[in-house]
């Protein structure tokens, strides 16, 4: 068995929800990111963080969009931290309709965290860059992934398998030569 | 497009139950900017003079400043203006937190309310949705408490509130706005309780543009570390647990007495251990890096938050230590009530059943030690109880009421309002001026762009000098160079640096600026975030608007003597302009009262402290002038007699 490995960066952002004074800097700074053109409007409603915050309670936790969900889920979690009880789906980061966090206010679509990749790639996401309060850092691993030569041959097989009994041998063929060519992994 | 700001205005008529959404004229934003700019405008327009502050005419304004809501860092301040009870005059007050920036991303630069509700209501504006719904199941409820249920009651966390709480309700004149831990004081409060509008609660998922993005983003993240990183802004108070200043030099009790030797660093260690064992945390306001406000959590009490001088007010007038400002801040802050004229307000009737012109018959179960005295006062005042329904006037009103002598307790306030409670030796020339002539009716509203005090030696000086990047002219650096004794600084160099103390105020009131990043912070040194030298920059880069530093600084002007037209239509004028007579030990009326017409000279005021036509019309104010001479304020012939050279010419290097 042929096995190779290669390395994956995962990118990172720590919060140290302590130190969250509730600024919401990075809300804006998010939304101005994404705006089009860049930087032309601010509106906190439109960014992929949001500051879960109730000062009545003392709760703080800024929350990065995560994915979309269709409906809510069944259940609830709470949770409670060093004797504080935090709101329910504080640590959540789904756009679910049980909120209108992560929920473009003018489409309805929803919004997820992109960690800021552009080009030219920014040093750190913008949600880290201005939060000067230090709640937010950033950091980027590198990740060893094993990759099994075999495994991965005897999937693509798998695949174009299902796809032939369901499309037929020319369909297949004929979609993969109208492929445009990808860059070589 | 409309940059920066939104270019609507909503109009509230809490009599006639009617919402409109009306749009602004562009030409007032060149002219005044926004918050309290435009807000002088409307009040000079729209409530004439003889208009009572409790007449359902009044207006009560809530204003976004012009850059709230934009990348710039620290641009969060809601201007709230109306005509207070108290002083007769423009009240002018502010509160940070994040009601403001949520105002305009509804859609609005401003909430105008007129008349008065016929019980308790609230406002609920969601971006194009506005109602004036019941409030009474609200009646009686606290400030944050409010905030609270407001929140549940609409289902959304995001909703930014302000509201009144009991001292608002029952129109005690110290009441204040509160959103959030902070608040706006200073007579604001009296008249949303008399407009029986209990809160405002905002949310808007609007889009908010800027003129000139790419521009703009750079400088509000180059500001954003500036303010983070160094010590050159934001409340030190909140951090420097070394408060010997406020201590040792500031009057307590009714504002009466100096304990020079009364810091200690045993006293310092034991306070320091009071704060840190319970406090929750510190927190900031919209888009700014510092955590100003220290939020405490005092064992059987609301959980409250402070900042500055705020947390010295109630234990210095009752001769008492912080624990119990930390036991009764939260109270007072839940009623709504403000905490720099409120304890003196107390203090003050302390005094006065001391000296026997109250007795025991007025203070009825009232316990013996201070702390007790100033719970018992303060739930008189707030339920306009007893002798608390004249006290809950404030202290000149109050004396006046109660006679017998009272008027010479009254010897802390100007324009009838309470000034901080400084008592000090010698004259200091800017200062005398500045509480002289303000009209913000605080110090701590005016002053901060020039130092309060001479450094000791050149050298000293000179350092300061290098590092300060806030003067807009030299002239200023060679100011302070030369300045060696507090009372000897030529008249010509007082008149300017009271100029630039107040041009920073009506920039930062205008444009939503928190003076902590700005006006205040100018007279410490290097490291300021904000001043005349990039304000026009970031003003142009959101608004798209055309503006440098002289265009600026007649903005200012403009905006200065407009307020100054508003409160003389109401009948201010020089002999109001009286800083309390024992501010300072040494006076010399003749010094005085010349310095004082020397400044009215230079600000292009006559001898009574009212606008001449010529300042009014270099300022495109004619239509106040016309105005002015209609009501017989001004005499077509009044001319500005030679003294300092004036603030005349359109540039500052003049």
């Amino acid at each position: 068995m042929k096995t190779g490995s290669s390395a994956r960066t995962v990118k990172e952002i720590k919060a140290e929800i302590d130190k969250c004074t509730g600024c919401r800097a990075c809300e804006m700074a998010c939304s101005a990111f994404h705006a089009q053109p860049r930087y032309s409007s601010v509106n906190p409603s439109r960014s992929r963080i949001r500051v879960v915050a109730d000062e009545i309670n003392d709760e703080y936790v800024p929350v990065r969009a995560g994915n979309f969900t269709r409906s809510e889920c069944s259940g609830r979690h709470t949770y409670e931290i060093d004797g504080k009880a935090y709101s329910e789906c504080s640590f959540c980061r789904a756009s679910c309709p049980s909120r209108d966090y992560f929920i473009e206010p003018d489409s309805g679509l929803p919004l997820k965290c992109d960690m800021c990749e552009s080009v030219p790639p920014l040093l750190e996401p913008m949600c880290v860059a201005v939060c000067q309060p230090g709640c937010l850092t950033y950091e980027e691993r590198q990740v060893a992934t094993q990759v099994n030569e075999q495994e991965t041959q005897e999937a693509v097989e798998r695949g174009l398998e299902s796809l032939v009994n369901k499309y037929g041998i020319k369909a297949v063929i004929g979609s993969l030569n109208r492929t445009p060519k990808s860059p070589q992994r | 497009m409309k940059y920066a700001e939104t270019g609507f205005s909503l109009e509230i008529d809490l009599s006639l139950g009617r919402i409109e959404k009306v749009e602004s004229d562009p030409r007032d934003t060149e002219l005044y900017l926004g918050g309290q700019g435009i807000a002088a405008k409307i009040l000079f327009e729209r409530v004439p003079p003889e208009v009572d502050p409790f007449s359902p005419d009044n207006l009560l304004i809530f204003s976004a400043g012009l850059l709230n809501g934009t990348p710039a860092p620290g641009a969060n301040r809601t201007v709230v203006n109306t005509f207070s009870p108290q002083t007769n005059l423009m009240s002018h007050s502010l509160f940070g937190g994040f009601f403001g920036p949520e105002l305009k991303f509804a859609g609005y630069d401003r909430i105008i309310i007129r008349g008065k509700a016929t019980d308790l209501v609230y406002l609920y504006i969601h971006n194009d949705q506005v109602e004036i719904r019941d409030a009474t199941h609200l009646r009686g409820k606290g400030t944050t408490e409010t905030q609270d249920l407001l929140k549940q009651e609409l289902k959304d966390q995001r909703v930014q509130v302000a509201a009144i709480g009991l001292a608002g309700e029952n129109r005690v004149y110290m009441a204040s706005i509160d959103h959030n831990h902070a608040s706006a004081s200073r007579g604001v409060g009296v008249i949303m309780g008399d407009k029986r509008l209990k809160a405002i609660a905002v949310r808007g998922t609007r889009d908010l543009h800027v003129a000139r993005p790419a521009e703009l983003f750079e400088l509000a993240q180059a500001l954003h570390k500036k303010i983070g990183e160094g010590d050159g802004n934001g409340d030190w108070m909140a951090v420097d647990e070394d408060d010997s200043f406020h201590h040792n030099h500031f009057a307590w009790g009714n504002a009466r007495t100096r304990r020079k030797g009364f810091w200690s660093d045993e006293l310092q260690q034991r306070w320091t251990n009071w704060k840190y064992d319970h406090m929750d945390r510190q927190t900031g306001c919209y888009n700014c890096p510092k955590k100003c406000r220290n939020v405490i959590k005092w064992p059987g009490r609301p959980r409250f938050g402070y900042k500055c001088f705020g947390k010295d007010t109630y234990h210095m007038a009752a001769f008492l230590e912080l624990d119990f400002t930390y036991e009764i801040l939260g109270v007072a802050q839940e009623y709504g009530l403000d905490s720099y004229s409120t304890p003196q307000v107390i203090a003050f009737a302390l005094e006065l059943l001391e000296a026997g012109i109250l007795t025991d018959r007025d203070f009825p179960e009232m316990p013996a030690d201070s702390r007790g005295r100033f719970f018992y006062l303060l739930e008189k005042i707030v339920r306009r109880e007893g002798i608390g329904d004249i006290l809950a006037n404030s202290v000149s009103h109050a004396a006046k009421q109660i006679g017998n002598g009272a008027e010479a307790y009254d010897h802390n306030t100007t324009k009838k309002f309470e000034q901080l409670p400084i008592k000090l030796g010698k004259l200091n020339p800017a200062y005398f001026l500045m509480i002289a002539t303000g009209e913000k009716m605080s110090i701590t509203q005016i002053e901060g762009s020039f130092p309060q005090d001479p450094l000791p030696t050149r050298e000293q000086r000179e350092a300061f000098v290098d590092k300060w990047e806030a003067p807009p002219d030299e002239k200023f650096k060679q100011y302070f160079l030369e300045w060696e004794k507090r009372d000897d600084i030529s008249d010509q160099a007082t008149c300017e640096i009271v100029d630039w103390n107040e041009a920073m105020h009506y920039i930062d009131d205008s444009t939503g600026l928190c003076g902590f990043v700005s006006s205040f912070r100018g007279q410490f040194g290097g490291g300021v975030a904000y001043h005349m030298n990039n304000i026009p920059q970031i003003v142009s880069c959101a608004t798209g608007m055309e503006m440098d530093k002289e265009r600026l600084w007649k903005t200012f002007q403009r905006i200065r003597t407009l307020v100054r037209a508003v409160n003389v239509r109401r009948g201010l004028r020089r002999k109001d302009e009286r800083p309390p007579e024992d501010h300072w030990a040494v006076r010399d009326e003749k010094y005085e009262q010349e310095l004082l017409s020397k400044y009215y000279d230079f600000k292009g005021w006559n001898s009574e402290g009212i606008p001449t036509r010529r300042a009014l019309e270099r300022l495109d104010l004619a239509y106040v002038a016309d105005d002015l001479e209609r009501d017989g304020i001004l005499t077509a012939d009044e001319t500005v007699r030679a003294g300092v050279p004036s603030a005349e010419s359109d540039s500052i290097q003049g």
